[in-house]
């Protein structure tokens, strides 16, 4: 089998869970070759590893951090060119972070690739070409595709699949990367880190407590905050929170903010429009609490409580904590 | 002059049932169309970029069937000068990456010193022909901009990450999407909705832009739809009203689902 490139997404050099899923989807049509944007350390290394990584190339080049997406590109082509030349690539697996789908777009372009965008899995065809899955349409459709042109570029969301360990010893392969002027042409000037929360990642989270209009401020979402962190989630919001300024837009769930797919989505004082129900409809289990027995977000609840908030998070906490003391 | 060229899509409401054709592809037909909301924000900073600068033209440019021009004349209604209408049989089911090259076919034709996109479209929502038409135009791309600025030939952009918030700058000419924090857009005034019946709207085919029919739409996409299945809608489960217990109630629902 050939290598499928596995770009990994680890601003911080951390790896992520969704790297892993990656790796494990790789080993479905292919041998899985990471490829890592900073300087790659033992741990890397051999956790890469131990989910099936056979190599790890490695682009330590400060333009990567220096400019916007253009770089990534260059290396990613130039390796895969290297692989494309004695017919060893099978596909390209990226995240489906806004930067990640570029880079997969613009390198598909330039190996003359189809590309897939927002997939839910990565199925193997009978013929051992990938098939990408899709959930569109606020997740009312799931359409399969395969590939007619080039080697297929998949921009996968996270937890597409549970990561399975398979373990290897990589390879570590430093890649030198010349770069086009192009690729320099737009400079981050400028970043500010976001401060940690201690909570887990939205996207990557298994639980993710929510909050919108209902909860009337933004002191509010100390309740959320609170169910948030006895039941080990992740906190999001819906725009209409964001828009008030309760809590910060890198927490918006929905079509212009993050999508999510958690074992538990718990909905509290989100009406639940469109643009809302497009980022969380995936998620396996949906509880809701809302005042308004007619909000379109009780149709996919599998259990919901019509009531106020107010009264019905702190009961829900008191209740945990009684139930773990 | 400051030339920008923004681009607008005509999607179907997303309130809508939308679904697919027998060909997989998008079925436009049973679903009203509209100015994609998203790229609502692209035109508003074009008419700010507009204002600013003085002396400016926006040129909106869109690609679809007939009634896509739908999309040109709500974005003119707001301002703006002129429209484009790339329409031809042969782009039906065309991929983003066809798509992305006849776009850039339109751009090299028009003079353009900014490109405006909106973050990603209503429907399909790839989000990644901005970064395509950078990549095929050999501009900078400055993408999902939350704020924009222009200062003499350099744009600047603020973005919001996973883990932070950045500064990107380049020189012009670029291609920068925006996202819905951009700023609100304008509502079209009666005057603006009067005005844009009368600007100019030019239609164009691929034989204008000496692109070959064969090498975009449905046969020539880099992938191809083997399914299209309707999932069936979640089926709501018990409801109760709270009545001083509801937080019990749900406390024992996620204990039942082994989440506490």
């Amino acid at each position: 089998m050939s290598h499928v490139l596995v770009l990994v997404d680890a601003p911080e050099g951390e790896l992520r869970k969704s790297t892993l899923e990656l790796l494990t989807l790789a080993r479905r049509f292919g041998r899985p070759a990471a490829v890592v944007f900073h300087e790659a350390k033992t741990a890397t290394v051999e956790q890469l590893g131990r989910f099936g990584a056979e190599t790890v190339y490695v682009v330590d080049d400060p333009a990567v951090r220096d400019f916007l997406v253009a770089p990534k590109v260059d290396a990613l082509a130039q390796i895969a060119g290297g692989l494309l030349e004695s017919g060893d690539l099978a596909g390209v697996l990226t995240g489906s972070s806004p930067d990640a789908k570029d880079v997969a777009a613009r390198l598909a372009l330039r190996l003359g690739s189809g590309v897939v965008t927002d997939a839910v899995d990565v199925e193997a065809g009978d013929d051992g070409q990938p098939v990408a899955v899709q959930s569109v349409f606020a997740a009312s459709y799931v359409v399969r595709s395969r590939f007619t042109t080039g080697v297929p570029v998949i921009a996968v969301k996270p937890n597409a699949v549970t990561p399975e360990e398979a373990p290897v010893q990589p390879a570590v392969e430093q890649v030198q990367v010349s770069l086009t002027d192009l690729a320099k042409s737009a400079r981050i000037t400028s970043r500010t880190p976001r401060e940690a929360s201690g909570r887990p990642e939205l996207t990557d989270a298994s639980v993710v407590v929510s909050g919108g209009r209902g909860l009337g401020g933004a002191e509010a979402f100390a309740l959320i905050e609170r169910v948030a962190d006895q039941l080990g989630g992740a906190v999001g919001a819906s725009r209409a929170a964001v828009d008030a300024g309760w809590y910060p837009h890198s927490h918006q769930i929905g079509q212009t903010g993050k999508t999510v797919s958690p074992q538990l989505y718990l909905a509290a004082g989100i009406s639940g429009a469109i643009q809302h129900r497009a980022g969380m409809q995936t998620s396996k289990t949906v509880v809701v609490v809302n005042k308004d027995p007619d909000a379109p977000i009780l149709e996919l609840a599998d259990f919901s409580v019509v009531g106020d908030l107010h009264e019905v998070l702190p009961q829900l906490s008191q209740e945990i904590d009684r139930r773990r003391s | 002059m400051l030339r920008v060229v923004t681009l607008v899509k005509y999607t179907p409401d997303p309130t809508g049932d939308v679904g697919f054709a027998d060909d997989g592809t998008v079925d436009r037909g049973a679903v009203d169309g509209q100015l994609s909301e998203l790229d609502e924000y692209a035109a508003e900073q074009a008419l700010r970029l507009a204002e600013a600068a003085g002396d400016a033209e926006i040129t909106y440019l869109t690609m679809g069937p007939a009634d896509a021009v739908g999309a040109l004349r709500k974005a003119l209604a707001m301002g703006g000068d002129r429209g484009v209408h790339i329409l031809d049989d042969a782009l039906h089911g065309s991929d983003v990456i066809a798509t992305s090259r006849v776009l850039a076919a339109a751009l090299s034709r028009l003079d353009y010193d900014i490109v405006l996109c909106g973050m990603a479209s209503t429907d399909a929502g790839t989000g990644v022909t901005p970064a395509l038409l950078a990549e095929r135009l050999g501009v900078p791309q400055l993408t999902y901009a939350q704020r924009l600025t222009l200062k003499d030939r350099t744009v600047q952009i603020e973005r919001e990450t996973d883990v932070a918030v950045e500064t990107v700058e380049a020189a012009l000419p670029a291609v920068v999407s925006v996202t819905d924090r951009s700023g609100e857009a304008r509502y079209p005034s009666f005057k603006g909705i009067m005005a844009a019946k009368k600007k100019p709207v030019e239609t164009w085919s691929l034989a204008d832009l000496k692109v070959p029919g064969d090498e975009v739409g449905l046969a020539a996409a880099g992938s191809a739809t083997v399914s299209a299945t309707k999932r069936p809608p979640r089926v709501a489960g018990p409801k109760i009203v709270d009545e001083g217990e509801g937080g019990v109630a749900l406390a024992d629902f996620l204990a039942a689902q082994k989440f506490i």
